[in-house]
């Protein structure tokens, strides 16, 4: 019995697929038109798309810059389009966005009464220099923190940073952060060479001790005479100038900056097998957490001043920087007792067996781990918070959305508001998209390692 | 050569309280409690003393005073001669009311952005990909101010709805009236109602309990009771016969009919709002405010419960989808029966944890002036009676209480469906 089978020898040439299954055409009828149900989607998507783009670009882009007032505007509106309806004022941007970006900071510090673009005579800095320059410098603090590919001995001017942004904004003697930045010298020096002598934890107390002997009793009489000595100050400015977005960054950047700290020890007490310092640790987190922040700031503008020692007053900005630090602290501390619940308790036992102490076990193997895995958490957290900084304008700090409520009750801008609106979001907008984007990326190379 | 049976006796020294492993966890919990002490112990006299100086003492009685200021939007009845004590309870019931419109809203919009940032329409995809951006990275005080502006400024006046041919017109079927002043809905009244109960008195708990809503709640509880009833013998059936009977129609029954007679035998009817001189009259009047608020919170929110839900559906690995559909399900009951239940572990911790800032959020009311608890206790109520200390604690304590409350509904839902492992 023969049984004819064909089998074909050679292979057939390759065929291009149907036009209608490849390039561009095929990706729209795959993922725009496969079935009714998505055509219609795609519809009326693109009914929404033109719906809401054919109102918001005439408005964006058809608009006036050039008008003293929004009459003026709407004048100028009238005489080109015939309608004042659907089109932007970016007027009151042009003529306000100094103030939306720093409040009634001083353009030239050393002459409070000048104004912007008219730089008193023999004024070489440019306006709004240290401002400026605190921003730039915090991008170079950072640096060595967010990227590994800048040089480790960066990571000085990191620490530097926090006694020099203070001393840019505010102004006054250099002695002052200096002296502060002595406190904290005092503190690691006995704390590394006291180690030897005296054991990690008592050194640690004497340390503390020491420090704070330094800030409240002696500080004071050394910068005074320092100042006699040889008077290095730059011209102060008072903290009610301060505003705009520039008072968000500030206030944003404070707590963010000392809340990651105060959280890992937050963290790190709410774990601990000590039951004191676990409850205190439970108590402070859970009670931060349960309320919101605009109590907080209450507690900051109405009551702070009582909790402290009659007689002394320091100022709204330094109180609402506490009460945001404590509350961006308590979730950040969250964030990180997550990541270290997460890693496998093997690491913690092998940190144990190769008798590392707590704190070596912490700093070398734990932390490391431990932050790494809460990145994501902990930049949403900064995000929040720095969204949250908006908050202050209902306790009358002058943020960008205080400062927009102050612009409308002006004359000129009486009853704008969709710009002022547009502009601040975009600001924000920006600056968030931008953290958010660092974190998926930061996210993507960590992930590398394993 | 001598052996020690035993370590030597060791008598206590003072060093071993740092040195000593045994007692050194001691002496830092000793050492912590004391600095906390006297941490507290400093501050509250530094508030004594600041507010004896002021002649402030701490007390309440402030509570039992008139009030002496309108609360705009409230649903039990209040004027300003109640006490602070009522005013301060008509705002944490607004809190509650924005806080529940919120995470209703939240949750529906949420869902439904979640889901369809994960459709396979590209465009789609997309557009819900911009919204979940740009609500998230803008502070939610923007939208809450936005809302308001655009409720006030591009809402016609009320006035425009007068005339013969008037500019404005109310909205579907001539039911619903937007103005700048707030929006109107048709409220259900009843014609033959069975009246109210007056509970607590006159303290300033009182209210008043409809008692057709209760005569609702109880019909609809006892019809969805029986409808449960169907269900389980329905499952019954299935697990003996492997039939399963059509059960829907039934319970659809069981649970609508009953209160559409309750309703009937009420007289259900809709009351409109209609253009009484200046204004609208009849009908709900919901306040700019509240709206502002409540879709502001809602809309913000939803964006991370997209972002919650789409990562919830992720988290459930593609095998599970296609095991079920190899057992032969198909694609409804493979979301319904393999996919949300898994899904839903992973979501709903975090999406309580989202309706908590929804209800701390909602504190930004003061910002459009809708009297929350915040507006209340921690505004007018505060300034006029000068009363910080005591304001802002309670204030702080009402908050924690409303957290406290919904994390331990998340504890309990977290242990339910705890997976159990070996």
């Amino acid at each position: 019995m023969t049984q004819k089978a064909f089998v074909r020898t050679e292979m057939l040439p390759e065929q291009d697929p149907p036009p209608t299954e490849a390039g561009i055409v095929g990706w729209i009828r795959e993922n725009l038109f496969s079935g009714w149900l998505n055509t219609l989607l795609t519809l009326l998507a693109i009914g929404v798309i033109y719906y809401v783009l054919s109102g918001l670009l005439p408005w964006i882009f058809q608009s006036v810059w050039n008008a003293g007032s929004l009459d003026e505007c709407r004048e100028i509106m009238k005489a080109t389009w015939g309608e004042t309806h659907g089109h932007a004022c970016w007027a009151v941007i042009k003529d306000r966005w100094l103030q939306l970006l720093y409040g009634f900071y001083p353009p030239y510090p050393v002459y409070p009464d000048a104004n912007f673009g008219e730089a008193p005579v023999g004024h070489w800095l440019p306006a709004y220099f240290r401002p400026n320059l605190a921003l730039v410098l915090l991008f170079a603090a950072l640096a060595p923190v967010l990227f590994d590919r800048v040089p480790r001995k960066m990571l000085v001017f990191t620490a530097i940073y926090p006694f020099v942004m203070p001393w840019l904004m505010w102004g006054g003697s250099v002695w002052t952060p200096v002296g502060i930045a002595a406190g904290f010298a005092i503190l690691f020096a006995v704390i590394r060479y006291g180690q030897v002598a005296m054991g990690f934890l008592l050194a640690v107390i004497v340390g503390v001790l020491a420090a704070l002997l330094w800030w409240g009793l002696i500080m004071g009489y050394v910068t005074a005479g320092l100042d006699q000595i040889v008077p290095i100050a730059i011209p102060s400015v008072e903290s009610r100038e301060f505003g705009g977005f520039m008072l968000a960054i500030l206030i944003g950047v404070v707590a963010i900056g000392l809340s990651l700290p105060i959280g890992i020890v937050l963290a790190l007490g709410r774990r601990s097998d000590l039951l004191i310092i676990k409850s205190l640790s439970v108590g402070f987190i859970e009670l931060i957490r349960g309320v919101p922040l605009i109590t907080l700031l209450f507690v900051a503008s109405v009551l702070l001043n009582y909790f402290m020692p009659p007689g002394t007053d320091f100022d709204i900005i330094m109180r609402v920087m506490i009460m945001v630090t404590v509350f961006a602290s308590a979730y950040t501390a969250e964030v990180i007792r997550g990541g270290l619940a997460a890693l496998p308790k093997g690491q913690y036992e092998g940190a144990d067996s190769l008798g590392l102490d707590y704190w070596q076990a912490q700093r070398l193997i734990i932390m490391p781990q431990a932050l790494k895995i809460s990145i994501p958490g902990i930049v949403s957290t900064f995000i929040g918070v720095f969204k949250d900084t908006t908050l202050v304008s209902i306790i009358g700090l002058l943020d960008p959305i205080g400062l927009s409520q102050g612009i409308r009750a002006n004359q000129e801008w009486n009853g704008i508001y969709w710009e002022l609106f547009a502009f601040i979001a975009l600001l924000f907008f920006v600056t968030c998209f931008g953290m958010s984007r660092y974190s998926m990326w930061l996210e993507r190379k960590l992930q590398k390692g394993h | 050569m001598t052996t020690h049976s035993d370590p030597p006796q060791e008598s206590f020294r003072l060093s071993m309280l740092l040195y000593d492993t045994r007692y050194r966890s001691m002496t830092i919990q000793v050492v912590a409690l004391i600095g906390f002490m006297l941490a507290a112990a400093w501050l509250i006299n530094n508030t004594m003393q600041n507010l004896a100086a002021l002649g402030k003492p701490v007390e309440f009685g402030f509570f039992t005073e008139p009030s002496s200021y309108d609360i705009n939007q409230h649903i039990l009845e209040y004027d300003s001669r109640d006490t602070h004590l009522r005013a301060s309870f008509i705002g944490l019931l607004n809190t509650i009311i924005v806080a529940v419109l919120g995470c209703v809203t939240a949750t529906i919009v949420g869902v439904l952005v979640g889901v369809l940032r994960l459709s396979k329409n590209w465009l789609v995809a997309k557009i819900m990909a911009v919204y979940v951006e740009m609500f998230r990275n803008v502070p939610v005080l923007l939208w809450i101010v936005l809302a308001m502006a655009i409720l006030i400024e591009s809402l016609p006046r009320p006035s425009a709805f007068r005339g013969d041919d008037p500019d404005a017109t109310m909205k579907i079927f001539d039911s619903v009236a937007l103005t700048n002043r707030g929006v109107y809905v048709p409220e259900p009244l009843l014609s033959n109602s069975l009246g109210n109960i007056h509970l607590f008195g006159q303290s300033s708990l009182r209210m008043d309990v409809s008692l057709d809503l209760l005569a609702l709640v109880v019909v609809l509880g006892l019809s969805i009771f029986a409808a449960r009833k169907v269900t389980a013998r329905a499952e019954r059936i299935q697990n003996a016969t492997g039939e399963r009977p059509t059960t829907w129609y039934i319970n659809l029954g069981i649970i609508l009919i009953p209160s559409a007679i309750l309703l009937t035998a009420l007289g259900l009817h809709l009351g409109y709002p209609e253009l009484k001189g200046f204004n609208f009259g009849g009908g709900i009047h919901m306040r700019n405010s509240l709206i502002a608020l409540w879709m502001a919170l809602g809309l913000y929110t939803a964006a991370f419960v997209a972002e919650i839900v789409r990562a919830g559906i992720l988290a459930v690995s593609h095998g599970q989808t296609e095991a079920a559909a190899a057992l032969g399900l198909r694609p409804n009951r493979v979301m319904q029966l393999v996919v949300l239940p898994q899904a839903l572990r992973v979501i709903v911790p975090p999406l309580i944890s989202q309706y908590l800032n929804l209800t701390k959020n909602s504190s930004l009311a003061i910002a459009v002036g809708y009297m929350d608890i915040t507006g209340t206790l921690g505004g007018i109520t505060m300034n006029q009676t000068g009363r910080e200390l005591e304001c802002v604690l309670l204030l702080m304590l009402v908050y924690l209480t409303l957290s406290l409350i919904i994390s331990s509904v998340m504890n309990w839902y977290n242990n339910r469906v705890k997976l159990v492992e070996r």
